[in-house]
């Protein structure tokens, strides 16, 4: 019963966070609402037993990919153009869009979610994770990972590879007159270069800086 | 009905960690300015009580009576909670560090990752705090503390990655099980450097107290907040130090293990070496605050990026092909 509570719980905060990432007005409250959400879908990760997962989720997506999330919206200062997505007339252009994707996610979801109920042999053959009773959700994963997914997975990291490099091409630009330290130089700099002891002759002085 | 023995049990076993934990953070802030003022050839606070033992209890008076002020132009909501997040995340991960091959309140499988996850969490008290304070020096900190906390935690993950190769558990009480031979910090000592430097910078501690650089910043994110949330950053922030140093002691020193299986040492419980070892490596973080001046914020960066990082991947694949290579990878 314990485990009925806590995951209606969580799955209650997940939805109605996940609701609020687009329903408040301030942008850099979405962002805390979305990870909130993501706090509550890796508590329900653990729940099912994919401990890893979910704690891998927390650690990427909360720990590092929402930081950056953050960085960006408190750096933009969206706080002006507060949220007017249904109410002005200039982007609600962005509303059709939007709607095709997300009947297209919902429909992929209903094949794969209706597939597992329905065609239950079809996973059955693919999961080899049901051979690895007794061993800890690590393991198993580790195992098929790294195995028979493996070409999967490297693909998967090279996508990952590409999107990065074409982020860093998009938004590289050569600035010129930047002045650099250069740390090498600032260490090695040794007492002849920067002192100099001179014979003052009185009423004279000595002339600097030419 | 039957839940309550059960969630009674629990909370005495929390009490019971807790408190311990919580009078050694009041102790270890003592400790921290006396190590400095011992350095710098100075008393340091030695006035209430014995030694000034009591010096930490009576600031904690000092700051339940003051005032808390809350900016009007901030965000009130967020800037009250960013303390108890910060807080909280402190506490919470003392659940899976193991005293003894027993006393564990939370053994679970993937304790090491729970930790790394909590630690990487705490982040968020410091962009909450800074960023609803609506005021510069705050936000300024804010941003500097997580470019600082998120580059650093990579180059800790793959330092845990390395100790994890020689293990081949993500349990805590494995880790140190591990070492019962050897402790990782003789095999691995240049990880255990940097891990040791990259703890500095991940609890925000002197050389990398950009983010409340007093000459630059105020206090940077703690500039606006006052009385008791003051104090909960503060004591979060020695709490999640001397977590670091619990990580380190487990990763790499042994954890509850006695360094000489002999007779003498034997008789000392698990947890009160674990404390020493924990107490050794906050001598070392108190020192450091002493004796090394501040870093610029670009050579913090690029010692993170362009230093700690390429090595400890190095020393993975270095660790990974000698495990391999000599047939010690271990398989269970």
């Amino acid at each position: 019963m314990a485990h009925a509570i806590f995951f209606y719980v969580f799955s209650t905060i997940a939805i109605v966070s996940a609701i609020m990432v687009t329903a408040s007005k301030n942008t850099v409250h979405s962002v805390f609402f979305l990870i909130l959400d993501f706090i509550s879908v890796s508590c329900l990760f653990i729940m099912i037993g994919a401990e890893f997962l979910g704690m891998i989720m927390l650690i990427v997506y909360v720990g590092a990919v929402a930081v950056l999330f953050l960085f960006v919206v408190m750096m933009l200062n969206v706080a002006q153009q507060k949220n007017q997505w249904f109410l002005s007339s200039q982007s609600s252009r962005h509303i059709p869009i939007g709607l095709i994707i997300g009947t297209i996610i919902f429909f992929e979801l209903i094949i794969v979610v209706g597939g597992w109920k329905y065609k239950p042999e079809l996973f059955e053959k693919t999961n080899s994770t049901s051979s690895f009773e007794g061993i800890s959700n690590t393991h198993s994963l580790g195992q098929v990972l790294y195995t028979d997914y493996i070409h999967i997975f490297q693909i998967s990291g090279m996508v990952l590879l590409v999107a990065m490099i074409g982020a860093i091409v998009l938004t590289f630009r050569q600035r010129v007159g930047v002045k650099k330290q250069s740390y090498i130089k600032q260490i090695s700099r040794e007492r002849s270069e920067g002192v100099e002891v001179l014979e003052v002759q009185s009423n004279k002085g000595v002339k600097i800086d030419d | 009905m039957e839940y309550v023995p059960i969630i009674f049990g629990e909370v005495y076993k929390i009490l019971f960690l807790l408190v311990p934990v919580l009078v050694s953070v009041a102790m270890i802030v003592w400790l921290d300015r006396r190590v400095w003022a011992f350095v710098q050839k100075r008393q340091g606070p030695n006035v209430v009580g014995p030694f000034g033992l009591l010096q930490s209890l009576a600031d904690a008076l000092k700051y339940i009576f003051k005032e808390i002020i809350i900016p009007s132009s901030s965000n009130k909501v967020i800037f009250i909670l960013a303390p108890i997040v910060t807080m909280t995340l402190a506490l919470v991960s003392w659940a899976v560090i193991p005293f003894s091959k027993t006393q564990v309140i939370a053994d679970i499988n993937v304790g090491i990752l729970y930790l790394f996850a909590v630690s990487s969490l705490s982040v968020y008290g410091i962009i909450m705090g800074g960023w609803a304070s609506n005021s510069k020096y705050p936000f300024l900190g804010a941003i500097r503390s997580a470019a600082q906390m998120v580059s650093y935690e990579v180059s800790i993950g793959i330092i845990i990655i390395n100790v994890l190769l020689c293990v081949g558990s993500l349990n805590l009480s494995d880790i140190v099980l591990a070492q019962q031979n050897i402790w990782f910090v003789i095999p691995l000592f240049p990880m255990f450097v940097i891990f040791f430097i990259s703890a500095l910078a991940e609890t925000n501690r002197p050389p990398f107290d950009l983010p409340e650089a007093e000459a630059e910043l105020v206090a940077g994110y703690q500039t606006e907040y006052s009385g008791m949330m003051y104090a909960m950053f503060w004591l979060g922030e020695y709490a999640n130090i001397l977590l670091m140093c619990a990580l380190g002691s487990i990763l790499f020193l042994g954890g509850w293990l006695s360094p000489i299986e002999l007779y003498p040492f034997n008789l000392i419980p698990g947890a009160l070496w674990l404390a020493f070892k924990i107490l050794f490596l906050f001598i070392l973080f108190a020192l450091v605050k002493a004796i090394v001046p501040r870093y610029r914020y670009d050579q913090l960066m690029r010692l993170g990026w362009k230093v700690f990082l390429p090595l400890s991947l190095i020393w993975v694949v270095l660790t990974a092909s000698y495990l391999f290579y000599f047939n010690l990878l271990p398989t269970n």
